[in-house]
């Protein structure tokens, strides 16, 4: 049943892909995650609406949809855009790596926005009023005292997120970008052994998802050093 | 469509009141949108197709839901039980299921049956089951939400405050008396933010079973896209519908979630208890 | 006197040159294609595409002299990705219709094969136009000319769609559908002289209706490029009266896939 009939490349082929479009979006989430966190508790109304509007879209629209739309009519209305401007009508083309990682960063962004919200609003109250106490300005105490300290709250968020992420690159292969879905599909199809591959390819995921979780309780437990255990 | 239809077939009711008014509803609907939007409008035209693909998402939403609630309760208790037998299965298969695209399951239960399509018929499990795509996303749902269903339960049981478990066991209640009067009412509604967003999750996650033939949503969308070109209005509006029963979804959840933790309200500040702790 | 000559000399090498280059300058024109329609269009195990499309766009290209790089595009996209710029012309097996007419330009075209059902060997059916094949499931590629036409002369049939021609013939293989309807060439080559093909055969007639079919496979080329149209029209004829046309037609099949000329 392992016979892969000389499309064996394929798993190696799609795996990097897929971790490349995983590495590459985690800047991209953890910024618009960053970003969202601050303009929901910003005291400053419009960026609370810039926020929960990004985020109540993202929340509310399948993945699926969101890419497709990102590859093909953001591509169209960016060129319509610049035509219009410019008279320019070579257009701009959004590859199919960018898109899916602008897609996926946006849409995990949103969700790292609440991880990074819950991280902040759970340091504790006692630091930052000794923080002020000791008359940090603003900069200072964000810097200084809270970042720090939320890193550690929003690790297990930011660990599931990465494991869902991993696991969304997979949508990546509707707009064929090659990664292992993608690569699997080629290959089952070409030679008609669709469960050959894709239990293959579960498997490979399966991997990733074991790596990560193990890195994760590591970075758990380094960014808890320190800390009393109750 | 198939629940539909089998309620159409047999309950009179259905077949001679709620469709008519159904199909009577969306044309009149459809109606509008042409005289408003003209004759070349992509949504407009193909109005009352969105309204069967919107009803086909809704329907194995349901279904996958109604199903996967069932079953993961006992899948549940069988990952936290203290028998290896039951525990390491049940292990296996959540660790499956939550650690694998649901895009490469659906692929994989669709054309991997087909594959093995002649040991299914001499099984049986052919003809009416695994012959038909509806059959196989119900079931690759339903494996996905059990699975994750069956994590948030897990999680919502192990949170229950063990001040309440102790004072139950002092009590005198143990074993099923415990689970049906403390620990289940208790787990289900520290459960209910994280399962809001699995019913979610799911009712989006329907939108992939567009590439194993079926034509819900997404597939009606990119039907009317292959034969419109018009990509980017229909996939605004495939979006918006998305948005609009999302959100419906999620009310729905806050009001019931109101409405179970009605006991654990915030009394008004002025008659706040002068010693309360919190 | 010395330092005219060299700069005189100097002066005629950059005309030189700029002349060298602008005549070796060529185009740059992105092909897309689909990928997943053998003979015409595939990806063999080393990755790479092949099939009688890609042979006939290499060959076009050189005659026109463009130089050309191929991008795979799902078919269901293909003609999007047109629109978004992602490539500047399909050459996929794309059959010239009206419908497709009023998004896109057309050129000539550079095959045309007529469309068949293939279904289980001794397995038979009711044809007739309107009223046969009731609830029969005919399996059909999305977006396509054999979709439209199924759907048109049999509305009692059940028609499903497939993302790609080798999905159909998958679920075609192993039950699931009846029929599947497509290019004869596509499915002889892509299924029935396959081993998943053992057991199918061709049903029916040959279907070439010019009203759904078109006029056989053509480039598409976004609609204001008139240029690209002529430049590829004028390959195609090139191809065919120098031979190339039918050193690549008897490379992968025994007959003249051209058709007549019209």
């Amino acid at each position: 049943m392992f016979d892969y009939k000389g499309y064996e490349w394929v798993f190696w082929e799609g795996l990097q892909v897929t971790l490349l479009v995983g590495l590459a979006t985690i800047p991209v989430a953890l910024t618009m995650g960053l970003l969202g966190a601050w303009g929901k508790l910003s005291k400053n109304r419009l960026a609370r609406i810039l926020a929960n509007t990004y985020t109540t879209v993202v929340r509310g629209s399948p993945e699926l949809v969101l890419i497709i739309l990102v590859y093909y009519g953001l591509t169209i209305a960016l060129q319509d855009l610049v035509a219009a401007l410019t008279g320019d009508e070579s257009g701009i083309d959004i590859p199919r790596f960018p898109a899916g990682v602008i897609t996926l960063g946006l849409i995990y962004g949103a969700f790292a926005t609440e991880v990074f919200r819950g991280a902040y609003q759970s340091v504790d109250r006692g630091q930052i009023e000794a923080a002020q106490a000791y008359g940090m300005n603003r900069k200072q105490m964000v810097l200084r005292v809270i970042l720090p300290q939320m890193w550690r709250f929003a690790l297990p968020g930011l660990g599931n997120l990465w494991m869902v992420l991993i696991k969304a690159t997979s949508l990546m292969s509707i707009i064929q970008l090659p990664e292992l879905m993608r690569m699997a599909d080629v290959a089952a199809r070409a030679v008609r052994l669709p469960f050959t591959f894709f239990l293959t390819a579960s498997f490979i995921y399966l991997g990733i998802t074991i790596l990560s979780i193990i890195a994760l309780s590591r970075a758990e437990r380094w960014a808890a050093r320190g800390v009393r255990r109750a | 469509m198939a629940l539909f239809t089998l309620l159409e077939n047999h309950i009179g009711f259905f077949h001679d009141t709620v469709r008519p008014a159904l199909d009577g509803a969306c044309q009149t609907v459809q109606g509008g949108l042409v005289s408003l939007l003209g004759e070349k409008s992509a949504i407009g035209v193909n109005f009352c197709r969105f309204v069967e693909g919107a009803w086909l998402t809704l329907e194995l939403t349901m279904t996958a839901l109604v199903i996967g609630l069932m079953l993961a309760l006992p899948v549940a208790l069988a990952r936290l039980s203290r028998n290896p037998l039951l525990k390491w299965p049940a292990f296996g298969y959540m660790f499956y299921f939550r650690g694998t695209p649901l895009l490469v399951q659906i692929f994989l239960i669709y054309y991997g049956a087909g594959q093995f399509s002649p040991e299914l018929r001499q099984w049986g499990l052919w003809d009416g089951l695994f012959r038909e795509a509806y059959f196989c996303a119900v079931l690759t749902l339903v494996l996905n939400t059990t699975a994750y269903s069956a994590e948030i339960i897990r999680g919502g049981i192990q949170n229950v405050p063990f001040g309440e478990v102790e004072a139950a066991r002092a009590c005198g209640m143990s074993g099923r008396l415990l689970y049906r009067r403390i620990i289940l009412p208790k787990a289900a509604r520290i459960a209910l933010p994280a399962y809001s967003n699995e019913v979610v999750f799911l009712f989006q996650a329907t939108s992939l079973v567009s590439v194993i033939t079926l034509l819900d949503l997404t597939g009606i969308a990119r039907d009317v896209i292959s034969d419109t070109f018009r990509t980017f209005e229909v996939w605004i509006f495939t979006l918006l519908c998305y948005l609009a029963i999302s959100y419906c979804i999620f009310w729905l959840f806050k009001r019931l979630e109101r409405r179970l933790m009605r006991h654990l309200q915030r009394r008004p500040a002025s008659q706040a208890p002068l010693n309360a702790a919190g | 006197m010395k330092i005219v000559k060299i700069l005189a000399g100097a002066a005629l090498a950059l005309v030189v040159a700029a002349g060298a280059a602008q005549s070796g300058e060529m185009r740059k024109v992105k092909i897309g294609t689909e990928g997943a329609y053998p003979p015409f269009n595939s990806i063999d195990t080393s990755g790479k595409l092949v099939g009688f499309d890609i042979d006939i766009a290499n060959a076009l290209c050189k005659a026109a002299n463009f130089e050309c790089e191929f991008v795979v595009q799902d078919w269901d996209g293909i003609i999007p990705a047109l629109q978004a710029k992602k490539y500047d012309a399909i050459i996929a097996s794309m059959s010239i219709t009206d419908k497709r007419k009023e998004v896109v330009d057309f050129t000539g075209k550079y095959y045309n094969t007529p469309a068949k059902f293939i279904g289980a060997a001794g397995a038979t059916y009711d044809f007739t136009y309107d009223t046969g094949l009731a609830g029969v499931k005919i399996g059909v590629q999305g977006s396509t000319i054999h979709e439209d036409f199924a759907r048109a002369k049999w509305p009692k049939a059940e028609v499903v769609t497939y993302a790609t021609q080798d999905e159909a013939n998958a679920d075609l293989a192993s039950g699931r559908l009846d029929l599947v309807m497509a290019d004869s060439v596509a499915l002889d080559e892509g299924f029935l002289k396959t081993d998943g093909g053992k057991g199918f055969t061709f049903l029916g007639d040959n279907y070439n209706d010019p009203k759904y079919h078109g006029n056989g496979a053509g480039i598409a080329i976004r609609k204001g490029e008139q240029d690209l149209v002529d430049a590829f029209n004028k390959a195609i004829q090139q191809i065919r009266a120098d031979g190339t046309y039918k050193a690549i037609n008897d490379k992968y099949f025994a007959y003249d896939v051209y058709g007549s000329e019209s």
